[in-house]
């Protein structure tokens, strides 16, 4: 699977021996050897020190939606609006991105039941040429959140990006004022909306839907910025502090609302939309600290 | 831009022709003011179409060239009654932003926009014109001001970018640049946006989710730089003459996008050349779009504004 990021490499000679990797995983920050299963129980968080696998589109719609979900504009793919060559041509990158990530482009939208509650749920797919925000992201985006409107359900945005899509020129900028449009009205309208922070959410989407808000939430240490580190590294000439532009950092500076693992993020998402909605607790909690 | 080189080199052949001509004329006392009127013809004509016939990387050249009026040269022409209002109210005053009321024909306006310096000791007080986030909350507190007494806004963009540093990291230039695009998108009172040098992707949009956007002449509008562009997709800074290409930066480019409203002219040989004819023109296009703006309902300009932002990009339905 292509999400994980695979240690293979950095196994030592006698672990190699009796390791299929298909079977096996590596931890990338504590080395501990993960029973793939196990790992995909434990929603890709390794259960030794919390660190965060990256995962799949398909997953966070998984994690999140109780059982059966529609797909929205699933059928909506990029032209070439600017006939663009770079290195290759713009179309040979997208056909290589589709056969490695799927034809969504770079996000999924879907609509579903969130411990129970309607809501719409959109997730980028890194995987996609970079998380990389072109119209048609941006187009799916934007209907969803009309979906949302309409329908008066919450919307949910989980971004994974590395900012705009260049090969969409100024079309791919215009994004984030079309996803801006929607949210704005969705915000008059009084309609919740969750944003989710995962690694690595930067450049156009940041500065756009993903601080956007009502209130947002970042997994643990993931990056979250306007510009790349390396940008950043080139204008000031100096190396970044540690933990820049992570999570923690965020949510010291007042960026985010809170940090959340994984495996707490529904529970966390549903805590907060029953409050908003003026629904009651979700029940695990009011089983755990049951006031009677 | 081979063939405009082979202009510039014709061009060039053709005034020292017609100098050697009058040379050789009033050495030995002949009249060639008809030869010479028809080469002036021909040399005229060239300068004026390589000018129209400018490459992407030329047009970038012009929209940076450092004697282009900037922001604070053209409220001083094409406004009165100017009054800076200073500062976000919660951490700085930024001056790579200036703001203020001014009036345009006798009406006041809110009027704001990147300003970069003249010289270093300017641009290191402007940062270049490009703002740190208490820039951005500055111009959307001043906005959200001229929304409160029921005046226009005018935006003049003219930046390389917002500024990717340290502070600007910490004190959240993403959530500002995204507050002022959902903010901007909820005015009720009339939004023009006119790019008239560089827009710098998402640090020129932050001023940029207008009513009407237009762009002077030779101001170019782009998500990314050429030159980084290059470097990140060609992989070498070499590129950037194919990147400036390739990313279809100008402003007949962004017309033919729908992206923007309307071209205000220049002088020829650029808005440099000519300062205060370049702010005339711009005044002339800002009344008339005010006038086309005041003509529709409040609701109805939102609805209209939202519409146009909706329907940009390009997708098929498989
Ligand atoms: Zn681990």
């Amino acid at each position: 699977m292509s999400w994980f990021r695979k240690p293979k490499q950095k196994l030592s000679g006698g672990e190699r021996r009796d390791l299929p990797s298909d079977v096996f995983d590596k931890c990338p920050r504590c080395g501990e050897i993960l029973y793939r299963a196990r790992l995909e129980q434990n929603m890709f968080v390794c259960p030794a020190c919390a660190f965060h696998n990256r995962i799949s589109a398909e997953e966070y719609i998984r994690l999140f939606i109780d059982d059966e979900y529609d797909e929205h504009s699933g059928d909506l793919r990029s032209g070439d609006p600017l006939d663009f060559v770079d290195l290759k041509p713009y179309p040979q990158r997208l056909e290589a991105a589709e056969r490695k990530a799927g034809g969504g482009d770079a996000v999924r939208a879907v609509s579903g039941d969130l411990d129970g509650i309607p809501v719409c749920l959109a997730v980028m797919d890194f995987e996609f040429i970079g998380g990389s925000m072109g119209s048609v992201v941006g187009e799916k985006i934007a209907r969803l959140a009309r979906h949302s409107l309409a329908e008066r359900r919450p919307l949910i945005i989980v971004s994974a990006s590395g900012g705009a899509r260049m090969m969409e020129g100024i079309l791919s900028l215009m994004q984030m004022a079309k996803t801006s449009v929607a949210l704005a009205q969705l915000h008059e309208a009084g309609i919740p909306y969750i944003s989710v922070l995962t690694d690595p959410t930067t450049g156009g989407v940041t500065a756009s839907y993903a601080m956007l808000g009502d209130v947002n939430i970042a997994e643990p240490e993931a990056l979250i910025g306007f510009a790349g580190p390396r940008v950043i590294e080139q204008t000031i000439k100096q190396e970044l502090p540690e933990g820049f532009q992570r999570s923690e950092f965020l949510l010291e500076h007042g960026m985010i609302d809170f940090i959340v693992d994984r495996r707490e993020l529904k529970f966390e998402v549903a805590r907060v939309l029953r409050h908003m909605l003026g629904l009651p607790a979700p029940v695990e909690q009011a089983n755990g600290n049951g006031a009677a | 831009m081979s063939l405009q080189h082979e202009d510039a080199g014709y061009l060039s052949r053709l005034e020292d022709q017609i100098r050697q001509l009058r040379d050789v004329a009033a050495q030995h006392g002949l009249d060639v003011e008809d030869e010479v009127r028809l080469l002036e013809d021909k040399a005229a004509r060239l300068r004026e179409e390589s000018y129209h016939n400018l490459s992407a990387v030329e047009r970038v050249q012009m929209a940076r060239h450092p004697k282009r009026p900037f922001t604070l040269d053209y409220i001083d022409r094409a406004f009165t009654d100017f009054v800076e209002l200073h500062g976000d109210r919660s951490f700085r005053n930024d001056d790579a932003i200036v703001c203020g009321w001014a009036r345009i024909e006798g009406r006041s306006v809110m009027v704001m926009g990147h300003q970069k310096g003249r010289d270093m000791k300017e641009n290191l007080r402007r940062n270049f014109g490009m703002p740190h986030p208490e820039g951005y909350r500055k111009s959307l507190r001043l906005m959200q001001q001229a929304e409160k007494f029921g005046h226009p806004i005018i935006t003049l963009i003219d930046t390389p970018g917002a500024y990717p540093g340290l502070g600007a990291e910490e004190r959240g230039q993403a959530e500002a640049i995204a507050r002022n695009l959902r903010e901007m998108a909820r005015l009720r009172v009339p939004v023009i946006a006119v790019v008239i040098g560089e827009g710098g992707s998402g640090g020129a949009l932050a001023l940029g989710v207008a009513d009407r956007v237009l762009m002077l002449e030779n101001s170019v509008y782009s998500v990314i730089s050429p030159e980084g562009c290059a470097a990140i997709l060609w992989k070498t800074a070499g590129a950037k003459d194919k990147a400036a290409e390739a990313l279809k930066l100008t402003a007949t480019d962004l017309a033919a996008l729908n992206v923007i409203d309307d071209i205000v002219p220049e002088p020829m040989g650029g808005a440099h050349t000519d300062w205060d004819a370049t702010a005339g023109a711009l005044r002339v296009a800002l009344l008339r779009h005010l006038a086309e703006l005041d003509a529709v309902s409040p609701d109805e300009r939102r609805q209209q504004r939202w519409r146009k932002f909706e329907a940009m990009g390009e997708w098929v339905e498989a």
